[in-house]
């Protein structure tokens, strides 16, 4: 009998599984239970969409695309880039076509991180870099966001975390779990603690269409950031196709060139079907883009009120589609509170350390669903907290 | 108004204040609002989407075209109004193409609708002819999908 703990690798088997799945297993194990914890949309991909992956079948459309993706999806993703935060990404040489936005991830943390490498990773956050720095044999280094600053990172927080081993910075905003947003302001601040520095910056911009108040900025439009940083973006959030597994990354061509070959060896090439189907998204969907930011904005309202007239603080995220309350004043931490609410109401909510240790005190929230899916969930949570009240 | 108007159309029942909450508006706002809607004419009532098969599985609807004579002075819209008095009938439509009115009639079972057709529609002197069409299946109603078997595929919990 082989002994798997001494065969396999030690990278592996240390891994932890994420803070997630523990929760999900319980959600799993009680009937009829009303979620609010999934972190995907709830619309279908557009019939448009839908229909151009048919098409492109029906025409056969069903061999390997170039390594970094097709063309003229590259053609359409560089006019996104244009378009939507006003940068310049040349389609032949800086544009990979991933699959999601996690690949991109992927093999972007690995172009970088060297072993010994130390990775800034602003937490709360979406789980996967941290293990895939380790992997890297980088050391991920948490930079935690407060709630007081609305969860957006300042740059008295990054510079105490610089060392002379400091590689990479990962930002992610809009973020999942908190909805908060960085604004240009709040950009340029970072920025010029980075600019002094030959630390690189992967910006996941994967919530980029899913923001409430103005337009979203990257970081890569800030003076001097462009030459170090790594775009990430996708079609699962803004076009609602999760299970199209379709992302892409832009950045200088000295970057792009080596991710390409791990996406080379690894992918070969992304999924043909998805890739026809996202010409038509970036071709001719920004109404359909726009009808779901709408309907996201109103139950965004709608929940963040309701949370605070419960009494669980919640500030106003800008961006996502998650709310982020503060369960403190229950006395209960995150674990305590999610696994009583899901046991006793059947609502099931994420507990925030899932996303980093300063999540604690908080629950995340999603409302990627119906009004009357939100109001009932909302209704069971204000009878679990008047029961908490008076036992 | 437009955001408002959609968030009706689907869920009439939202208060003044969930409303207001929603589309980042103040109660008294929202209730102008609609008060200016309602003295348009936008909004016309409200009235809950009904599946009458679950009350009663006899019950039937049925859309019944009419051809009619045109009056001197009025046109269709007497014949119209007529026809709109009777509690049967939900809906009355004047229509473009092959036939001039569309009503649509509900019925505890086919030959109440049958006898309320050959009775009271035909026995109209204007009305020419009429073809009645019993509906099989309601799938979609005012912008709600019926019964829908359709569920939430995502799963219960992820990143």
């Amino acid at each position: 009998m082989i002994d798997y703990n001494k065969v396999l690798s030690k990278t592996a088997i240390e891994m932890k599984p994420s803070g997630i799945r523990k929760f999900f297993d319980i959600a799993q194990s009680i009937d009829d239970i009303i979620s609010l914890g999934v972190g995907e949309p709830d619309f279908k991909t557009p019939w448009k969409i839908r229909e151009a992956a048919i098409s492109s079948l029906k025409l056969g459309r069903t061999v390997y695309t170039a390594n970094a993706g097709l063309m003229e999806l590259r053609e359409e993703i560089s006019k996104y880039f244009k378009r939507t935060i006003g940068m310049t990404y040349s389609p032949v040489d800086e544009i990979v076509v991933t699959v999601g936005g996690s690949e991109a991830i992927d093999i972007s943390i690995r172009t970088i991180v060297e072993p010994g490498d130390e990775v800034l990773i602003v937490e709360p956050c979406f789980v996967c870099y941290a293990p895939i720095v380790s992997l890297s044999g980088g050391i991920p280094v948490s930079i935690e966001t407060k709630a007081e600053n609305e969860f957006r990172l300042t740059p008295d927080e990054l510079r105490e975390k610089i060392t002379d081993k400091t590689k990479l910075l990962i930002l992610p905003y809009p973020n999942n779990p908190t909805g908060a947003i960085m604004e240009k302001s709040d950009l340029e601040a970072i920025a010029e603690v980075l600019r002094e520095t030959d630390i690189m910056v992967i910006s996941d911009e994967i919530y980029s269409e899913l923001t409430y108040s103005g337009k979203h900025c990257s970081i890569a439009q800030i003076d001097g950031m462009r030459e170090r940083t790594v775009v990430i973006n996708g079609f699962s959030k803004s076009f609602a196709m999760t299970g199209w597994r379709l992302g892409f990354m832009a950045g200088p061509k000295e970057v792009i060139k080596h991710s390409l070959k791990l996406h080379q060896y690894a992918i070969m090439s992304s999924p043909t079907t998805s890739q026809y189907a996202a010409i038509v998204a970036l071709q001719s969907c920004e109404k359909d883009i726009q009808m779901m930011r709408d309907e996201y904005n109103m139950r965004r309202r709608y929940i963040v009120d309701a949370f605070n007239k419960l009494g669980l603080d919640c500030f106003t995220p800008q961006g996502a589609f998650y709310v982020f309350p503060c369960i403190k004043s229950t006395g209960m931490t995150s674990d305590e509170f999610c696994e009583k609410l899901v046991y006793s109401k059947k609502v099931a909510v994420v507990p925030g350390t899932a996303f980093g240790k300063c999540g604690e005190g908080f629950i995340r929230v999603s409302y990627a669903y119906s009004i009357n899916h939100l109001k009932e969930a909302v209704k069971r949570i204000g009878e679990f907290l008047e029961e908490i009240k008076n036992n | 108004m437009d955001s408002l108007i959609k968030l009706l159309k689907t869920n009439a029942r939202l208060t003044d204040a969930e409303l207001a909450v929603m589309l980042g508006k103040t109660e008294k706002e929202i209730a102008d609002d609609i008060k200016k809607l309602e003295n348009d004419g936008v909004i016309q009532g409200y009235s809950a989407i009904i599946d009458e098969s679950v009350i009663d599985s006899n019950s039937v609807y049925a859309l019944i075209e009419l051809k009619v004579t045109p009056q001197s002075q009025s046109g269709f819209d007497e014949i119209a109004k007529e026809i709109s008095q009777y509690d049967e009938v939900e809906s009355v439509r004047l229509m473009s193409g092959g036939y001039d009115i569309s009503v649509a009639v509900t019925g505890g079972n086919i030959r109440d609708v049958s006898q309320f057709v050959s009775q009271k529609l035909a026995a109209i002197d204007a009305v020419q002819s009429t073809a009645t069409h019993f509906v099989l299946k309601s799938y979609k109603n005012n912008g709600i999908i019926i019964n829908s078997s359709e569920t939430d595929e995502r799963g219960l919990v992820s990143p």
